[in-house]
């Protein structure tokens, strides 16, 4: 392809072939993604819509239902909430080793003489070994870590526990080590300055300076676990997305819309709490 | 607390009852949060001890070890590479439908463009005002409730109304990011800087021109950036809709997953790897260029 002589001063040819490009693209995305609209218009897939639709109405609210469901969305809670206190488990330690003036260089390894090589090489390297494990734990889908514990573990809660905690443990890590990196350098050297130790230095300078914005990252992503547990059922890992996988698989589209509110209120509650802690600190 | 303080030390009792006041509800909250964990672990029925018994431990050894290593045969790498466009394929047109729904209602889910402020000052009919909150609240409980149902469930309803396939995954991703979408999208409609359009408006301009040449061009930048944003979230999703039924990498992903091919596996999960690594740079490097 020749591209045009740019003659025109300061225009770039850029939104022409970026226009082309996505044009292409959403083209082909189209016809890979078999979009079909017209489904809705057809016998079948109206048919489909309008029992889904009259189906979702009434909410299913008999007394027997409702008992049944108490234990699942408790789960959900519990299972959010120990998913979230492991990500933190696993977040914390290996994002302070994520983080480079943790690790191996700034203010707490200056005034350390340079050792042996092999010691700083030690250090770097646990700080390459964190960071890979984080983004390790990242890039799988919770859903997929699901799977796999629902493999070694067996049904039930726990695999979710495990999934949220290592997915979202990888998450925080990565978040945590750039608040920590961001931390203002000042209070530290003026601590330092009075012959604090290291110990000190991290106790009294760094971490009251990281604890409102990693508490308050912290209750986002508990919010987001909620969201998540109420879905990791689908996968065989307990909540209440197991029970609305079995009622749509059931066609019981009533208490698909009893599940929702229940949803709902879930979320909105998580929503409200985190709210309230964040403005606490 | 606004009262006077006469003395010293007036006011270091007053601090030491603030202080001790902040310890008894740490401790209240400690407590809480302590019962709260508690409560969780007995229920999520965690068993630590499986985990790391010989036998749950060496299970999962067991499992990494069998992923390794990757399955490279020219034709699990075509299927991979398939599955890494369609996933590609979802999530892009997931996302402009999602665009299309939120640019459709975001304008009607802010306050300032339906009924109140600079634009309506000159209104003379109060009662007109309650007629055009109507659509404003409309909009609203609309987003809400497309943003509320995660993105799986909606899936989970496609492939019920419109059969198994990437398509359901495109309508999935587009209803829940349309929700997200729009309520981004009338915050910053909310937010645009009036003088601009104050200034438009002393020239005589209707809303609509006002629409067009003071708000649009303010919000715009802002738009895409969300949009952005969204699509390397969606494509992250779109990886795992497969897991309902709704094609994709994540099909091919539950399909080994279910049938023990973790040499398989592993080749997929470093083509989604890959995938959103690329859609990342691509997204940071369209902002940049963009906005």
């Amino acid at each position: 392809m020749s591209l045009p002589p740019r003659t025109l001063g300061s225009r770039s040819i850029f939104p022409y072939l970026f226009g082309g490009l996505f044009l292409f693209l959403v083209a082909d995305s189209w016809r890979r993604a078999e979009v079909n609209p017209g489904i809705f218009f057809e016998a079948e897939g109206r048919e489909h819509l309008w029992r889904f639709v009259t189906g979702m109405y009434p909410p299913e609210l008999s007394w027997e239902f409702l008992e049944l469901m108490v234990r699942p969305t408790l789960e959900t809670i519990q299972i959010s909430v120990m998913g979230t206190l492991i990500a933190v488990l696993i977040g914390f330690p290996l994002g302070l080793l994520a983080t480079s003036t943790f690790s191996f260089q700034g203010l707490l390894h200056e005034s350390e003489y340079r050792g042996t090589g092999v010691r700083h090489g030690l250090k770097v390297g646990l700080y390459g070994l964190a960071r890979g494990l984080l983004s390790l734990f990242r890039c799988i889908p919770e859903f997929v870590w699901a799977f796999m514990f629902v493999r070694a573990v067996g049904l039930g809660p726990f695999p979710g526990v495990l999934a949220i905690g290592v997915a979202y443990g990888g998450m925080l890590g990565k978040v945590y080590s750039e608040i920590f990196e961001s931390v203002n350098t000042r209070p530290l050297e003026a601590i330092q300055s009075t012959g604090a130790g290291r110990l000190q230095i991290f106790f009294y300078g760094w971490f009251p300076q990281v604890l409102p914005n990693i508490t308050s990252y912290t209750m986002y992503r508990w919010e987001c676990a909620v969201r998540t547990s109420a879905i990791l059922g689908l996968v065989g890992a307990g909540g209440i997305g197991q029970q609305i996988e079995i009622s749509i698989r059931m066609f019981n589209f009533h208490e698909v819309t009893t599940l929702l509110l229940i949803l709902f209120a879930l979320v909105a509650g998580a929503d409200y709490v985190s709210a309230k802690v964040r403005s606490l600190l | 607390m606004n009262q006077a303080v006469t003395t010293t030390d007036e006011l270091a009792a007053l601090k030491a009852g603030a202080r001790e006041r902040s310890r008894w509800s740490t401790y209240v909250l400690l407590g809480l949060l302590g019962a709260l964990f508690v409560w969780s672990y007995q229920g999520s029925e965690i068993d630590l001890g499986m985990l790391f018994s010989a036998d749950g431990g060496g299970a999962i050894v067991e499992y990494v070890e069998r992923l390794f290593p990757p399955d490279l045969s020219g034709k699990v790498v075509a299927d991979a590479v398939a599955g890494a466009w369609e996933t590609l394929a979802i999530s892009l047109i997931g996302t402009l439908l999602s665009v299309v729904i939120a640019l459709s209602l975001a304008f009607f889910g802010s306050r300032n463009l339906v009924y109140a402020g600079l634009l309506y000052e000159m209104e003379p009919r109060r009662h007109r005002v309650l007629l055009r909150r109507l659509p404003y609240l409309t909009a609203k409980a609309i987003l809400n409730f497309l943003r509320t149902i995660p993105e799986m469930l909606w899936a989970l309803v496609f492939v019920f109304l419109v059969g198994l396939g990437p398509f359901p995954g495109v309508l999935a991703l587009g209803v829940h990011t349309g929700g997200v979408l729009g309520k981004l999208f009338a915050e910053v409609l909310e937010d645009v800087d009036l003088q601009p359009v104050e200034s438009l408006q002393s020239t005589g301009a209707g809303k609509i021109q006002i629409l067009f040449y003071g708000i649009l061009p303010q919000v715009l930048p802002q738009f895409i950036s969300y949009t952005l944003y969204r699509w390397e979230v969606n494509i992250r999703v779109a990886a795992v809709l497969g897991f309902v039924g709704a094609g994709g990498l994540g099909q091919r992903i539950h399909i080994t997953l279910s049938l023990f091919l973790e040499q398989q596996l592993l080749t997929l999960l470093l083509a989604l790897y890959v995938l959103v690594t690329g859609v990342d740079y691509l997204s940071a490097y369209l902002r940049r260029r963009v906005v």
